[in-house]
Parts: structure tokens; C-alpha cells; sequence
């Protein structure tokens, strides 16, 4: 498990409140794990926080997945 | 005539974590003060207040409050702690009447209202804080929710689907009480038939102490001694001791409430309003605001002035507001004043702001119930003389009639309620 994976569920889990196992990479945030729209905006802030990288809102429209999050942040770490 | 009666209630209070632990504590004398923990308040100029009791809370069965009995952790970090009490004790209220929207029409036809003197000030505070210390875009999309004043209303409307009138009374000090008056009303006028009404506030946080404390509104004389701080009448009191809660009745419409064959705790028989056009902060020196409100609530309820017999007073201990509100109800009720006890039981539970008349509405109710009067602690030397029995000390028995709980608000906006016993 990459250790992006490892951190972004830990923020999911702990924001949205669901099981770890649920979060898996294809899981939309809305679909499958309960977020509503204010949620996704804090989720985004938390990753933002935890990675020390910057999301602009445009970016951040485009992260429905938990796979997705890792993506952006992978390639905005390297 | 659609009348109102009360089929529920509920409580969280400096003196527990719901309404048997914080009654059977207010009957007992004690006091809900003590030095601060919510933060360092050493350099304060009142460092005391009135702090919900919080623990295990119904697991234990100690009297405390524990906000995951009643929202979930994830949930509790997008609200601010008054809408928190609110969904505690609206929860406890709406239990306590049995009463749930079995269908659309069930809920269309319940509401809510809940006032709040200033809301989720200490979200505000920290945001403030966080925004000047990272930047605007650290701000948390929860913050406007969770400390919007309305959003108790609306978070217990979603939590018990309750979709009929949705509000929220701002009248400061009384809008717990202007929160129960307008629900009444709703009821009254036919837009509802139940109305889960209250008021809650949290605002023991560094930047209310302060505030409260520059406006000259608090006691700092007793930071060493908490609990002989809030001494209503007494020549020593000084001002408030700030506390915090919520307080609920569910109110409904006496048809409804009788095909539902549910106990019924007494009747709203009477609500009175006005406005002082004073000061921004003190009431009017001659009392003519809470007189005419008081008037006002008689006059509504239809009843004799002698068939009330209890008056829980708003009574703060700020050294103004005492004397005014106990000449106002002398004047109001004349020669019946000698037959009135009047308490205020902010003595043992301080000032809950907003969610003051709330919790006194509640006190009062349980009062009719139980026939008994709730004292005021630390009335050690009454600064006035006055025909009115001021209860000090000790509850009282005594056969009630009917209660006048009153509520004035910074700005000089007044209320006055009147419960009765329920017959048909």
C-alpha cells in the first residue's frame, strides 16, 4: 500500500466517519462512502493540510475518488 | 379557540446533563459555578461561569452530558456546542411527548424554533483566529452552518423531520422565551400543530468573557468563591455568572395532544411582548417595558392576576435589572403582589443567554407539576424591601396556580410567559 493511500484514507475515515476498508481506490466520495458537497471542500482543505501541496478549485471539481485524490497528490508531490 | 398546551420537555444545564439531574439539583440548592476550564481564564476580569457537567453522560446515569449520546463525533466537529445542546435537549423533548411524523402531513404540520442570544460566537472565535494565523482558504466549508443562529432550527427539523415552521427568535437574553411566545403563536394561528421550541447557547469562550465583562454585565467580585456569584436581590451581587444549555417544550395544539391520550404537563395560557426604547444595555428605570410585557401576558391569558402565584423572575444579580423587574411586578400586580413568591433559579444555574427563558419556561412547568418553587441560592440580604416572598435559600412547596417566567433582552426587548394548569 503506497503511502499516499495509507493517508488519505486515514483522512476519509476520520472525516467522513466510514469503515477503512471501504476506502478503496475506485470509491466515489459522494457515491459510495456519504459525502455531501460541503464535505468534499473540507476533504480537499484536509489533503491540502496533510500533503503540504496546493489543490486550485478547478483541480479540486475534478477529484470524485478516493483513487483520484492519490493521483493529483502523487503528481503534484513529484 | 386552537389552545396550547405542553406535551414534552427537555434539558441540558449547568446543573445536568438533562432535565431530572439539572431539577432535582435546582431543588436542592446547589450552584452550577466554578472557575472556567473551557480555557485559561486567569487574566480575565471574571474568571467563573456556569459550565454544562460533561461525562460519560447516559451510560453512567451521573446527571453529566456527553455530546456523542446525541450526534455522532464526525458530526460534532461541523457544529458549533449551542446547536449541540439544542439537539440534545430538543431530542429529550420531542422522547418525552411521544410525539414522531408518522406520515407527510404529521410533519408538515410540526415545526420548530429555536432562539439563540449569539450563536455559535466561540466557531466564530477560533475561525477568526485560524483565518488570520493561515488564510481564507483554511476556513472549513462547516464554518456558516454550524454558527448560524437558525441552524439549531434547521438541524433538528432534518434530524426529526419536522417541516412545518422553521425559526429562530434573536431577541438576546430573551429569546428562549420569544422562541416559546412565536411557537405558541404558530400553533394559535393554525400553521401548526406541534412545535418543538427552545433556546440554546454556548458562549463561555475567551472572546463572550471578554465581551460581557467590557460591558460591565458580569460578577467579579466572587472569583475565588463561584458559587456564591449569582445572588439575585442580595445587596453584594454584582452582576451575571455566565452559563450554558438549552432548554425545549414541545408544544401542541389540545386536540392533538388529547387524541394522543399523552400527559399533558400544563397549558401556555398567556404571552406577553414589548420594547423597551431605552438603552442598548440597561432596561428602562421605571420598569415600563417588563410591566407592560407582564400586563400584557395577563391580559392574554385571560385570568385574574391572584390565580398566579409564582413568578420565575429574570432575575440576572446584576445590580440595575433586580430591583427594576421586582418593582415592575409589584406595580403589575398591585395588591395581589403579597401572594406571590418569585424566584430566580439563574441563582443556581447562571446566565444561559439565549437559552435563559428556555430553561426557566422548563423550570417553571416542572414547577406547576410538582409544587414546587425552586429558591434563590445566596439571597443572603435582600437590597430592597418587598412584600413578594423571594423564596432565598430554600425550595418551597406550595399549591401553584399559575407561573409568569420573565425575559428581558440587551437592545430593551421584553417577554413574558404565563403557564396554567390544563383543563379542558
Amino acid at each position: 500500500m503506497s503511502d499516499t493511500l495509507e493517508k488519505v484514507q486515514a483522512i476519509v475515515v476520520e472525516h467522513l466517519g466510514v469503515e477503512a476498508d471501504k476506502v478503496t481506490a475506485s470509491a466515489s466520495f459522494i457515491e459510495d462512502l456519504g459525502a455531501d458537497s460541503l464535505d468534499t471542500v473540507e476533504l480537499v482543505m484536509a489533503f491540502e493540510e496533510e500533503f503540504g501541496i496546493e489543490i486550485p478549485d478547478d483541480a479540486a471539481e475534478t477529484i470524485l475518488s478516493v483513487g483520484d485524490a492519490i493521483n493529483f497528490i502523487d503528481s503534484a508531490k513529484s | 379557540m386552537r389552545r396550547v398546551v405542553i406535551t414534552g420537555l427537555g434539558a441540558v444545564t449547568p446543573l445536568g446533563g438533562d432535565l431530572k439531574s439539572s431539577w432535582k439539583n435546582l431543588i436542592s440548592g446547589k450552584s452550577g459555578a466554578s472557575s472556567i476550564t473551557k480555557f485559561d481564564a486567569t487574566d480575565y476580569p471574571c474568571t467563573i461561569a456556569c459550565e454544562v457537567p460533561l461525562g460519560e453522560g447516559l451510560s453512567a446515569n451521573d446527571g453529566s452530558f456527553n455530546a456523542s449520546d446525541w450526534i455522532s463525533p464526525k458530526d460534532q466537529k461541523k457544529i458549533d456546542t449551542f446547536i449541540l445542546f439544542g439537539i440534545a435537549a430538543a431530542e429529550m423533548a420531542l422522547k418525552d411527548s411521544g410525539w414522531s411524523p408518522q406520515n407527510d402531513e404529521d410533519s408538515y404540520r410540526s415545526g420548530v424554533g429555536v432562539g439563540s442570544g449569539i450563536g455559535g460566537l466561540a466557531s466564530i472565535e477560533k475561525t477568526a483566529l485560524l483565518l488570520n494565523e493561515k488564510g481564507p482558504r483554511r476556513v472549513s466549508p462547516f464554518f456558516i452552518p454550524g454558527a448560524l443562529i437558525n441552524l439549531a432550527a434547521g438541524q433538528i427539523s432534518i434530524k426529526n423531520n419536522l417541516k412545518g415552521p422553521n425559526l429562530a427568535a434573536v431577541t438576546a437574553c430573551a429569546s428562549g422565551s420569544h422562541s416559546i411566545g412565536e411557537g405558541a403563536q404558530m400553533i394559535k394561528n393554525n400553521k401548526a400543530d406541534v412545535m418543538l421550541v427552545g433556546g440554546a447557547e454556548a458562549a463561555i469562550c475567551p472572546i463572550g468573557m471578554a465581551g460581557f465583562s467590557a460591558s460591565r454585565a458580569l460578577s467579579t467580585n466572587f472569583n475565588n468563591n463561584p458559587e456564591k456569584a449569582s445572588r439575585p436581590y442580595d445587596r453584594d451581587r454584582d452582576g451575571f455568572v455566565m452559563g450554558e444549555g438549552a432548554g425545549f417544550l414541545v408544544l401542541e395544539e389540545m386536540e392533538h395532544a388529547l387524541s394522543r391520550n399523552v400527559k399533558i404537563y400544563g397549558e401556555l395560557k398567556g404571552y406577553g411582548v414589548s420594547g423597551d426604547a431605552f438603552h442598548i444595555t440597561s432596561p428602562s428605570e421605571d420598569g415600563d417595558g417588563a410591566y407592560r410585557s407582564i400586563l400584557m401576558a395577563i391580559e392574554d391569558a385571560g385570568i385574574n392576576k391572584e390565580e398566579i402565584n409564582y413568578v420565575n423572575a429574570h432575575g440576572t444579580s446584576t445590580p440595575l435589572g433586580d430591583e427594576i423587574e421586582l418593582r415592575a411586578v409589584e406595580r403589575a400586580f398591585g395588591g395581589f403582589a403579597e401572594n406571590l413568591s418569585m424566584s430566580s433559579t439563574k441563582s443556581s444555574t447562571g446566565h444561559l443567554l439565549g437559552a435563559a427563558g428556555a430553561i426557566e419556561a422548563v423550570f417553571s412547568v416542572m414547577a406547576l407539576n410538582e409544587n414546587i418553587i425552586p429558591p434563590t441560592i445566596n439571597l443572603d440580604n435582600p437590597s430592597v424591601e418587598t412584600k413578594i416572598d423571594l423564596v432565598p435559600h430554600k425550595a418551597k412547596e406550595k399549591e401553584i396556580k399559575s407561573v409568569l417566567s420573565n425575559s428581558f433582552g440587551f437592545g430593551g426587548t421584553n417577554a413574558s410567559l404565563i403557564f396554567s394548569h390544563h383543563y379542558n
